[in-house]
């Protein structure tokens, strides 16, 4: 009696758990789309009047197939991924710290043996839709096919034709180094069968045609959501939380939703439009981390009817709050050092900022020489988890290529964590609405990869 | 051609806009009492003044100065701040090498100009940006307390 | 061997050098050519080459060695203007130029300002050459008195006779006193009659730099000058395959892009537009095989190296046996490479054309910058005409010439003057680094005196690449400075050196220099054999110097006035420390406090110095309070390390320094006594190390035995 009662309460306790698996499962599986949002019907493309996909009308030598090549390889913004830092372009081998192990990207140049020499057009797409090697291997979602399994095939065999007219360069990327089971490429079958659409860009005729392009830049060729929306456990995107931000290498991807306090709802157009072209935008702040990588390698060479689209487009998401941001932005700060917020906080934040940071932000935090220094307003300093403050104290921020006058110095090589968290919490009192209380050893994990 | 008011005289400058006001003065108008020291807001030696407040010119580009008016160390003994800092920094014997001196000169003035008896962290927080690297801190220190008296 | 030849010979410097062929350098004015010395026209009398008077008086006095902070201008003019009872306030200077045979550092042969030996070096031979200058001026007015010259005297640049009360300005002489022949003993003044030396005497050459008109070498703007920044290849030794220039010569202002084997420069019309120019480069570098250096490979290395048994420098007694027995001590230390990090950068102006040189530059090492144009330019040396200019900052770094045949090499191929500037990251990733060093020490203890000592350094030999005649039996001289003839009383020791050179990593002097190691070596071991000893490390150390008496006065004094012994609250300790280094007596008390996290913070250092005859001692006094902020700077936060063959380290936003905000006060007690001057332009540094790590020691409990301090290891909660 007592075992059948002991078997029965096991296969009860069992069933439950199947049961919230199934739920889990399917919770995530009949996770909505990243246009599910949008209310109105879609067409295919072949329905659809205007032209969304390809290259905008203001592309200069828009006509050479190379040159159409080029602008959406910078538009899904390749190069920042397949290129190690100071390595040659799209030989891939840079590393990506994952919750599993880390990832290399491989090499996407034409070299026939380490690269994509030898890749048929089909096999191409099929990688670039559907995330499965030429020889039948998966891919890592690192590599984000969700976004742009969105693309044309004209668009994708653009960028293929483009990635083939450059130097071949011969060069393996180092083999990932993944724990059991990540390390099983076959289980991404799993994860795509959920996880990614595998459908084309589909037109939305209600909506404008700038309206339309801006689906399609931020969808599929920027592919925003894989670093501004948060992922399951599952490291699928959680789209019921669309753009209202997560954490992606390390750094904060902020809130870009409409919503006033915590999103972009509040930033005009022209901030918005500066920021995605320039890396920067008066009184918002600079891009830094992975988004100065984003504007480096991509952004900022889209014309600026694209950067308008995709303005357009982000003002229609749906608002979300992000309840770890404070709701409002703190303005400047005293022009004296010892006024303002920030006295109570660690003296030895004080003697940082006093030695190597008031130089260029000054004591108001509004920038001493230009713009770009300013702190008051950003997003960063406002964030009282000075994730992104730590971030870029550690690694500063390169200059855009061409632009080799704006930029900030790494201090990681100089300074200790306790140093740096001290700091950071000083720059987030002083400048910010809410102080971050970070540790030295939260700083030590940031720096190791965070 | 730009035009900026350096030392009280307007001076075209023909150099693109984009270039710092250090390289302006040191290369273009033969100033060259401003230093050359790191070239990113570090060590404080191209330090000049920038109507009165003390800017690092090794990041201001000209194209960004507009109408403001620029001092350097060369016109710095045109201000009562600058003569007494400039006295007290012999009378001391604080200089060694004296290549970060135009830079320490001229934030020990502005913040002499700002605050005419500093305690020892209103120091900290204005000088703390100019290194020295033949280490003449200690008598910089007293060098502006003594300025302050002469006051 | 005397002195002069003795392991000393080369070494003691580090600061002297050089002058050159000199024009229109001159502090405070001087307008004159300038003179070879000896010549005598009838318009002035240049009775050597240190000084010359014209007709109107003016007494210029010529520098045989540079001036880069140390106030050497000032000092050395001080000797002359005293022997010569030159009047202080009309005296001029002029630099050197260069002529080995005129301005050799007695010290080192050569024209050179190093090893914090100016004074020492040159102090005897200036007196007499101002003497002896003198005693032809009070003959030539004796003569034209027709009184007996030991019933003249002189003052203020005049000869007067106080029985007829009738006076001659020097001016007025020089006609009949270049006639005169030099006496061949000329009387020096004793110390009792020093009108100059002694007192502290304001610098000659501040009043200039207070207002921004001191020409430094990177500050020459010849007419017509370009400008051109340059950049090598990132890892040592790697030459240049090909270029990309196109972008760089669109960037406004850019007139060139010059390719050579190991480096592309940039020439443009402003300093710039060139800097611009070189980061719109595309370049391909071959590494030469050093793209797998690192600090780590370069530190095992050096500790592997160390294992070896080394050359013998010193051997007293039979080590071997006394280390046998009693209570056995070892312990290996281990310093980082260092950059120089002057706040001047590397800069040099030329203007080469095909029969013609001119060079304005700072350098410590004249005389060799000279060969190097000659060699470089192919011109006789008479073609070449040096301006040598204030150096702001040397420490070491303007002993070599590599950035002045880099420049001439620019300069060859641009029509007209070019000013070459390294930009900071440049100059801090192609620098000649201090040494890394790896110490062993084996000790042994008998009823608490130290009775075997066994000291070992391993590193590279920077006198081997520099002088290498001065590289002897494979001893380095300078690496085994301050742990052979130590002031402690030890009666079995043996010293020992290992050369090993770490691929590929350019080394070379810095402030400092062997000292520094050796010191922060021996100085730790002492206060570790104290602890083991449970002796007060102050106490300990003034045992074992009988031997040294001014040293143990100075010991005494530091104690005295940096309250050694008094209580201090927790985390908070004091250190000290003794040194001979370059002749000077010093022992320095460091008090520190270590937050939490274990970040130092040195509160308060005392510094006891015995120089000897103090030329002027505000200089000496200025001199330890920068060497030691240098000094902990290095201590605290300097470390170069490298990786795939490259310094990572590029400007002050990684290679840290300490600022006015932490920087501790600093006492210096001179001890005044009438022996030879010691040095201290370098002294300073050396001392900083070792008394802030046995006070960190006294703070925490932690024994640093790795420099730079790791803030790691003091912190009360380890932080991951
Ligand atoms: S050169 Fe401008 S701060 Fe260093
Ligand atoms: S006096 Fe030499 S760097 Fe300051």
């Amino acid at each position: 009696m007592k075992a059948q009662q002991g078997i029965s309460a096991v296969a009860a306790l069992i069933g439950v758990i199947v049961i919230g698996a199934v739920a889990i499962v399917l919770w995530y599986a009949m996770s909505p789309g990243p246009m599910a949002f949008v209310t109105a019907p879609r067409v295919k493309l072949s329905e659809y009047a205007g032209a969304p996909t390809g290259v905008p009308a203001d592309l200069p030598g828009r006509d050479d197939p190379l040159v159409r090549g080029r602008y959406l390889t910078q538009a899904a913004d390749c190069e920042a991924c397949h290129t190690t830092p100071g390595g040659k372009p799209f030989a891939g081998g840079r590393a990506f710290a994952t919750p599993f192990g880390t990832l290399y990207s491989p090499n996407i140049t034409s070299d026939p043996e380490t690269g994509i020499g030898h890749w048929t057009d089909a096999q191409f797409i099929k990688a670039v839709h559907k995330g499965v090697r030429p020889d039948g291997a998966r891919l890592y979602p690192a590599f984000p096919y969700a976004s742009y399994t969105y693309l044309t095939d004209d668009d994708v065999l653009a960028i293929k034709q483009y990635l083939a007219s450059l130097p071949a360069v011969r060069q393996n990327a180092p083999a990932n180094d993944l724990a059991f089971p990540f390390d099983q490429r076959w289980l991404m079958a799993l994860w795509s069968a959920f996880f990614n659409p595998d459908q084309r860009f589909r037109a939305t005729p209600a909506h404008s045609p700038e309206w339309n392009r801006g689906a399609y830049l931020v969808e599929g060729l920027g592919h925003c959501g894989e670093c501004h929306t948060p992922r399951n456990l599952l490291q699928a995107l959680d789209n019921r939380q669309k753009f209202a931000g997560a954490v992606a290498d390390g750094w904060r991807a902020y809130n870009i939703t409409p919503d006033k306090s915590t999103g972009v709802g509040a930033w005009s157009d022209v901030d918005l439009a500066s920021y995605l072209a320039a890396g920067h935008a008066k009184e918002r702040g600079a891009a830094a981390g992975p988004m100065r990588e984003a504007v480096e390698f991509g952004l900022r060479h889209l014309t600026p009817s694209d950067i308008g689209a995709m303005v357009t487009y982000l003002r229609s998401v749906p608002p979300l709050s992000s309840s770890n941001l404070p709701s409002r932005l703190a303005g400047p700060a005293p022009a004296a050092y010892d006024g303002g917020n920030a006295a109570h906080v660690d003296a030895r934040g004080r003697m940082i900022f006093e030695s190597a940071c008031v130089s260029c932000h000054a004591w108001t935090g509004e920038g001493t020489a230009t713009s770009y220094a300013t702190l008051t307003g950003s997003r960063a300093v406002n964030d009282p988890s000075g994730r992104n403050v730590v971030q870029v104290i550690l690694s500063g921020v390169p200059p855009l290529r061409g632009q080799p006058d704006v930029f900030m110095p790494s201090f990681g090589h100089a300074y200790t964590d306790a140093e740096i968290a001290a700091v950071a919490n000083y720059v987030t009192a002083r400048f910010g609405a809410e102080a971050s209380t970070l540790s030295a050893n939260q700083v030590a994990r940031l720096r190791n990869g965070g | 051609m730009l035009e900026l008011t350096i030392n009280g005289e307007k001076r075209s400058v023909d150099a693109s806009p984009d270039t710092p006001l250090l390289w302006a003065l040191r290369d273009v108008l033969g100033l060259t009492g401003t230093k050359f020291g790191c070239g990113i807001a570090q060590c404080g030696a191209c330090t000049v003044h920038v109507d009165g407040k003390a800017v690092r010119s090794c990041v201001l580009p000209i194209g960004a100065v507009g109408e403001r008016a620029v001092t350097t160390i060369e016109a710095i003994d045109g201000t009562s701040a600058g003569r007494k800092i400039q006295k007290a920094w012999l009378d001391l014997e604080v200089i060694q090498c004296g290549y970060c001196q135009s830079g320490q000169i001229m934030s020990a003035t502005a913040l002499l100009a700002a605050t005419p008896s500093p305690s020892d962290a209103d120091i900290d927080a204005a000088m703390s940006g100019n290194i020295c690297r033949c280490g003449t801190y200690v008598r910089i220190r007293e060098a502006i307390k003594q300025a302050a008296k002469a006051g | 061997m005397t002195e002069a030849t003795s392991r000393r010979t080369f070494l003691q410097v580090t600061l002297a050098s050089g002058a050159a062929l000199l024009v229109g350098f001159h502090v405070p004015l001087a307008g004159a050519a300038p003179s070879k010395g000896g010549g005598a026209g009838a318009a002035r009398f240049a009775p050597n080459g240190f000084i010359r008077i014209d007709r109107e008086g003016a007494v210029t006095l010529i520098m045989p060695q540079v001036e880069m902070g140390q106030g050497v201008y000032t000092s050395i003019a001080m000797i002359l203007a005293e022997e010569l009872d030159a009047a202080w306030d009309r005296v001029r200077l002029e630099a050197a130029p260069p002529d080995q045979a005129l301005y050799a550092n007695p010290i080192f042969g050569i024209q050179v300002t190093g090893n914090s030996n100016s004074i020492r070096a040159f102090w005897t031979p200036l007196r007499e050459a101002a003497a002896s200058a003198r005693a032809m001026l009070v003959q030539a007015a004796a003569q034209r008195w027709q009184v007996s010259p030991a019933t003249c005297v002189t003052q203020q640049s005049e000869v007067r006779h106080p029985p007829s009360g009738r006076t001659l300005a020097y001016g007025a002489l020089i006609a009949e006193a270049t006639r005169m022949a030099p006496p061949k003993d000329p009387q020096l003044k004793s110390p009792q009659d020093f009108r100059l030396i002694g007192k502290p005497i304001k610098r000659l050459d501040t009043p200039e730099k207070v207002n921004g008109k001191a020409q430094f070498s990177i500050d020459v703007v010849p007419p017509g000058v370009k400008f051109a920044t340059l950049a090598a290849c990132p890892v040592f030794g790697g030459r240049l395959v090909k270029v990309g220039d196109q972008a760089a010569r669109q960037v406004p202002g850019v007139r060139d892009v010059l390719s050579f084997d190991d480096f592309v420069a940039v020439v443009a019309d402003t300093t710039w537009a060139a800097k611009q120019g070189i980061a719109a480069l595309d370049i391909t570098w071959d590494d030469a095989g050093n793209g797998v250096v690192d600090t780590a490979t370069v530190s095992k290395q050096l500790r592997a190296a160390s294992l070896r048994t080394g050359v013998t420098a010193q051997a007293v007694g039979d080590v071997d046996k006394a280390l046998g027995t009693g209570e056995r001590f070892d312990a290996t230390y281990e310093v980082p490479l260092l950059a120089h990090a002057a706040m001047e950068p590397l800069s040099c102006t030329a203007h080469v054309t095909t029969d013609s040189c001119e060079i304005w530059v700072g350098s410590q090492v004249l005389g060799v910058a000279q060969e190097a144009a000659v060699k470089t330019t192919g011109l006789p040396a008479q073609k070449i005409l040096f301006h040598n200019l204030y150096i702001g900052g040397g420490f070491g770094r303007r002993l070599d010439v590599d950035y002045v045949i880099k420049a001439l090499r620019i300069a060859q191929r641009v029509s007209g003057p070019v000013k070459v500037t390294w930009t900071r990251e440049e100059d801090m990733q192609h620098d000649v680094y201090r040494p890394t060093y790896v110490s062993r020490v084996a000790a042994s203890l008998v009823d608490h005196r130290i009775v075997g000592w066994n000291y070992r350094v391993a590193g590279s030999s920077v006198i081997a690449r520099f002088l290498p005649v001065a590289f002897k039996n494979g001893v380095d001289v300078d690496a085994v400075d301050c742990a052979v003839d130590l002031p402690y009383d030890i009666p079995n020791l043996r010293v020992e050196y290992v050369r090993e050179e770490p691929l590929s990593v350019p080394t070379g002097f810095w402030r400092g220099v062997g000292p520094n190691n050796n010191v922060f070596v021996v100085e730790s071991c002492i206060d570790e054999l104290a602890a083991r000893t449970g002796r007060d490390p102050y106490e300990f150390r003034h045992a074992l110097l009988a031997g040294t008496p001014r040293l143990q006065a100075a010991l005494e004094l530091a104690a005295e006035k940096g309250d050694w012994g008094k209580s201090l609250p927790p985390r908070v300790g004091r250190g000290i420390a003794v040194q001979t280094a370059f002749k000077s007596y010093i022992a320095t008390v460091t008090e520190v406090e270590v937050d939490e996290y274990g970040l130092v913070r040195v509160r308060r250092v005392v510094c006891a110095v015995d120089a000897g005859t103090a030329v002027n001692p505000d200089t000496i006094v200025a001199q330890i309070q920068g060497g030691m902020i240098f000094g902990l700077t290095a201590a605290l936060y300097g470390r170069v390390t490298v990786q795939n063959g490259r310094v990572q380290q590029s400007n002050f936003n990684d290679y840290r320094i300490m600022r006015m905000n932490e920087a501790p006060q600093i006492e210096v007690h001179v001890i005044r006594n009438g022996e030879a001057p010691g040095g201290i332009g370098e002294a300073g540094t050396t001392a900083a190390a070792p008394a802030l790590s046995n006070a960190v020691f006294a703070a925490t409990g932690v024994r640093v035995r790795t420099l730079p301090i790791d803030p790691k290891l003091l912190a009360k909660r380890p932080t991951a």
